[in-house]
């Protein structure tokens, strides 16, 4: 027995010292992402993140200390992810959050974050209700919601003469919410638009086959599409094999992100209208540089648009951190109102309003080119036209 | 008429892969018994192997190559997984296989990661079959034809392989009676090894030849498993005439949902599953099972006594350890801690019904996840308070698993398993797709618990004090009448019934017991969190309770408790590691081979051999 509580208080001294011995040399921020799950798209977020805290910790750091990023996988899991969050500040040392890709986590987070008061920089999930319904004091997000880059689709569809719209979407909130945006926006734009069918394939289990069928069954002239990975692959595939794009426009949501639209090849679809990234079309500029950047950091790879995102967190972190002159959460989250970060799409804005950031989004029709999918007639468009005015928002956020 | 025959078509078209996954999981269930959950890993497989191969070999005749040359590479595979990792726990006690089925998924998760990256690969299409043929004026792809003409090819083979040649007459021997095939001088490690070659090699024809219509992408072997199952319940275990319909009848079901009930296309499936267990209970083409088969396999069961007094003080110490720790440890250890608590209880109650009642339960999340919604929907719909909504959690899933269990409790073994899992997929996707309510995967948010529980200390000994007593309460009903009832029932029913135990009554009041315990570590969990997502309803949730009450060791009490604290702080440390899931797999696999009795059981043994701990009475 005696033997048993030495043992006990040897591992709680243990416990203890590892939890006190943290680093004080270099500013810690908590990453949180689905690294195993969502592959794909987890590692060229985390290469991002890597480049812009070499360039920064390179040119000095921050606060004169190097900023430094602990990167922890959640499987994809909200409730790990939580339990996650809370090591990664109370043992770790972390001074904010960041991460995720999944919106169910990225709310998770951030309703754990906005209970404990820890600042969590939502990078991609893109469900509106993070800023927005959900939205809380310590929670900001950086990328353009599913609603804006829903409403600059529906902006260039209002302008053609088509009517009858059908819709295809992941049968889930992301699915739903940007199924409901863009019959918003087209509405509001050109009342006399009618949709035809909304298909809802379950996501990542996708019957191409019958949802083509159904599609075309409907007859409409235009057909908008929210499916992407391997629901899109399989899509277009088959609806490519029977014909349903001939004679239709189609308007993609994200379809124009390298990560859907590279593994698609030569097979990519033609003259489709969509967001995405057209990294292999810069020719000057910051957003030029960070692709040059990044192809010499990572020989042999190409950005993703999780790359892009990941480079922009790390430096909105900075920029944060330097603007708040501390770590304190405090000063923090009085340096995020407004605060303005040089990034490789320009200048962005954390809008003190919602805590949504200005990132923008590219949109452009796709085309083949080499045996690859890439994007033409591109353009960058701000958000700020596309989201809902001031008072909708401020309706919508819970009050403080 | 023409689209309809379209629809027909495509539904057909789509059964190919599905069957051909569906008959390699029967068969080998029918034979060697073991619910192989890396049936979908070992699909995911034959698409990547067939994606490479194609790549390489030129032509038609490298594409049909590449198919068959998958199916023959992942069945090789098989047969390395079944040597290396089930032949030494055959004996372990029944369905403990599963455990190290488990570990083989995650050691290919990781191993595919590393191999092929994490980018999703688009299958090549067909040569000589890209384009579609008019049929009644619809589009039909070739590629499609061409599957549909295939199918009834391997089921004829399939057939004519089990029902004509010497091998098939041991696999149906085998099937039916195992230990009599052995009796009669067959070497069944031998026969178990081919089967488990066969039915790889079909996942991973299946996985190779649904290329054309999609690729290869690291969500495959989940994404097709549940179908998978519900095929092969469908059908009937075991029968591969079954797995032909079921996965033809779930194919079609599937295009016409998808044409006329396109928001509801996840539910209809698990419906049709339920539907049918409830009618024909051994599934269409399935033959009832025989009394007495899964019983009890392996050593029979020890009596059960209370803890002597070395045990309980080392559990007393143990608590008073514990609830000194937020004095000296940090504010994660108390979170990890409340995990670790929760985790416990919910498996705990899942072993309650599992070794006490001898009720493979495949589907318990659905109360630890209806447990956390339920008080989730009342704080946010009613505003209600978090003690009152608390009380309720449990109360809710006790309430839903009376429903579930007046369905389930009439059906027996791995059938029973397989109805509680339907009506967990059903529950889940309800959940999921009923967005207006419960919020779809978006889940339900800020579900806070009161002020003088918001700290982390106060919320740890309210875990410690509700995880703790649920755990005792459980035990010492094991040890009341009623557990002795209900583990009557488990070691043989006729006899219970015949000293006047009403069995289903009893089966039925543990499964709701269960059930409601369940639902208090999902009402700890939601609280703990502050959100509820549809993942704690899903399968995997499942098979994580299954996993450590089988890892602790299923012919023991505290299996489930040791179980889970040791999966959940192996994870905790683990994930810190790059390729955390391929040590986690190899560390699951090494315990189920050095210990399969779970490590609780294995303990025990051990104890005894060297004389530490006193042997039973009944051992002798």
């Amino acid at each position: 027995m005696k033997k048993l509580i030495t043992t006990v208080a040897a591992l709680a001294t243990a416990l203890v010292a590892g939890s006190a011995a943290t680093a004080a040399d270099s500013i810690k921020i908590g990453d949180i992402n689905h690294f195993k799950r969502l592959a794909a798209f987890a590692e060229p977020y985390r290469q991002g993140i890597e480049l812009a805290a070499k360039q920064i910790n390179d040119a000095g750091g921050v606060l004169g200390r190097p900023l430094e990023f602990i990167h922890r996988d959640d499987d994809g899991k909200p409730g790990d992810a939580v339990k996650i969050a809370e090591e990664l500040m109370t043992r770790d040392g972390a001074v904010m959050l960041t991460g995720s890709i999944l919106s169910n986590v990225g709310l998770a987070i951030s309703s754990f974050a906005g209970q404990k008061g820890y600042i969590y920089l939502a990078a991609e999930p893109l469900a509106d209700d993070i800023v927005w319904s959900s939205g809380n004091k310590y929670t900001f997000r950086l990328r353009a919601s599913t609603y804006v880059q829903a409403a600059m689709l529906a902006e260039q569809a209002a302008k053609t003469d088509a009517v009858k719209y059908a819709t295809i979407a992941p049968n889930y909130a992301y699915g739903k919410a940007a199924v409901e945006a863009f019959k918003k926006n087209l509405k509001a734009l050109k009342p006399d638009v009618e949709f035809v069918t909304e298909q809802w394939p379950a996501l990542f289990k996708i019957d191409a086959g019958a949802e083509v069928q159904a599609l075309e069954r409907a007859k409409p002239d235009a057909i908008y599409n929210v499916t992407f990975g391997t629901d899109l692959q399989k899509f277009v595939r088959e609806g490519t094999t029977r014909g349903l794009f001939e004679g239709r426009m189609v308007y993609g949501l994200l379809t124009g992100e390298p990560e859907y639209l590279e593994p698609l090849g030569a097979e990519a679809p033609e003259g489709w209208f969509v967001t995405g990234y057209p990294w292999y079309a810069f020719t000057d500029g910051p957003a030029k540089q960070f692709v040059d950047d990044y192809e010499a950091a990572y020989p042999g790879e190409t950005p993703k648009i999780g790359s892009l995102v990941g480079y922009m967190t790390a430096k909105s972190i900075a920029a944060l951190i330097t603007k708040a002159g501390s770590t304190d959460t405090d000063a923090m989250l009085e340096a995020f109102k407004d605060l303005k970060v040089a990034t490789p799409m320009g200048e962005i804005t954390y809008r003190a309003l919602d805590h949504q950031s200005t990132m923008g989004a590219y949109v452009g029709t796709t085309t083949v080119k080499d045996d690859k999918g890439v994007m033409v007639d591109w353009s960058y468009k701000d958000p700020a036209p596309y989201m809902p005015s001031d008072d909708e928002i401020r309706a919508m956020r819970p009050a403080e | 008429m023409g689209l309809l025959v379209a629809q027909l078509l495509t539904g057909l078209a789509n059964a190919a892969a599905l069957f051909l996954v569906a008959s390699g999981l029967s068969l080998i269930f029918g034979v060697t018994r073991i619910v192989n959950f890396a049936h979908g890993s070992l699909y995911m497989l034959g698409a990547y192997v067939g994606i490479t191969l194609m790549g390489v070999l030129p032509g038609a005749v490298g594409f049909w190559g590449a198919i068959v040359l998958a199916g023959v590479a992942v069945g090789l595979i098989g047969v390395v997984i079944e040597i290396c990792v089930l032949r030494p726990v055959y004996r372990a006690p029944e369905l403990f296989q599963l455990v190290a089925t488990f570990g083989v998924i995650l050691v290919i998760q990781d191993l595919t990661l590393m191999i092929w990256g994490g980018e999703d690969m688009l299958g090549p299409r067909a040569p000589g079959l890209k384009s579609v043929v008019r049929i009644l004026g619809e589009p039909v792809p070739q590629y499609d034809l061409a599957l549909i003409a295939i199918t009834p090819f391997i089921l004829l083979g399939l057939w004519w392989l089990i029902t004509k040649t010497r091998v098939g007459i041991l696999v149906r021997a085998a099937t039916q009676d195992r230990e009599m095939v052995g009796a009669l001088g067959v070497n069944q490690s031998w026969l178990f090894t081919g089967v488990f070659f066969l039915g790889s090699a079909l996942a991973g024809l299946g996985g190779a030849i649904q290329l054309p219509k999609g690729g290869a992408d690291l969500l495959m072997d989940f994404s097709i498993i549940a179908e998978v199952f519900v095929v092969v319940v469908v059908g009937g275990m075991g029968s591969i005439p079954g797995a032909f319909i079921a996965a033809v009848l779930i194919s079609v079901l599937n295009v016409f949902g998808v044409a006329y009930v396109p928001q509801s296309t996840l539910v209809l499936m698990y419906v049709v599953m339920a539907i049918v267990l409830m009618i024909r209970p051994w599934g269409l083409l399935g033959r009832e099972e025989k009394a007495g088969e899964h019983g009890q396999i392996g050593e029979p069961q020890r009596p059960i006594r209370p803890a002597g007094w070395i045990g309980r003080s080392l559990v007393l110490a143990l608590i008073a350890f514990m609830a000194l720790i937020p004095v000296f440890g940090s504010t994660f250890t108390q979170v990890l801690i409340i995990d670790i608590l929760i985790f416990c209880l919910f498996a705990t109650s899942l072993q309650f019904i599992l070794s006490t009642g001898g009720l493979v339960s495949f589907g318990h999340a659905v109360f630890f996840g209806g447990g956390a919604y339920v008080a989730a929907l009342l704080v946010t719909y009613f505003n209600t308070p978090m003690e009152l909504a608390f009380a309720l959690a449990p109360l809710g899933a006790g309430v839903l698993a009376i429903g579930i269990g007046w369905f389930c409790i009439r059906l027996s073994g791995v059938y029973f398993a397989m109805l509680t899992m339907a009506f967990s997929q059903l529950v889940w996707s309800l959940v999921f797709q009923w967005g207006e309510v419960t919020g779809g995967d978006d889940g339900l948010v800020s579900i806070w618990p009161s002020k003088w529980l918001s700290g982390t200390t106060a919320y740890y000994y309210f875990t410690l004090a509700m995880g703790i007593g649920g755990i005792l309460v459980l035990r010492h009903i094991m040890h009341s009448p009623f557990g002795y009832a209900l583990r009557a029932t488990r070691d043989s029913a006729r006899q219970a019934e015949a000293t006047g135990i009403n069995v289903k009554q009893i089966q039925w009041m543990a499964f709701t017991l269960a059930g409601a315990f369940a639902g208090l570590a999902g009402g700890l969990f939601v609280f703990s969190k502050g959100s509820i997502f549809p993942d704690e309803l899903s399968i995997s949730t499942s098979f994580d309770a299954l996993i450590v009450v089988f890892l602790g060791g299923v012919k023991t009490l505290a299996g489930g408790v040791v179980g889970a604290a040791f999966m959940e702080s192996a994870k905790d440390w683990l994930t810190r590691l790059e390729y955390w899931r391929l040590i986690l797999g190899l560390v699951i696999i090494a315990v189920v081979i050095v210990a399969p009795d779970g490590i609780v059981g294995s303990l025990r043994k051990l104890g005894e051999r060297i004389g530490i701990v006193r042997e039973e009475e009944s051992m002798r």
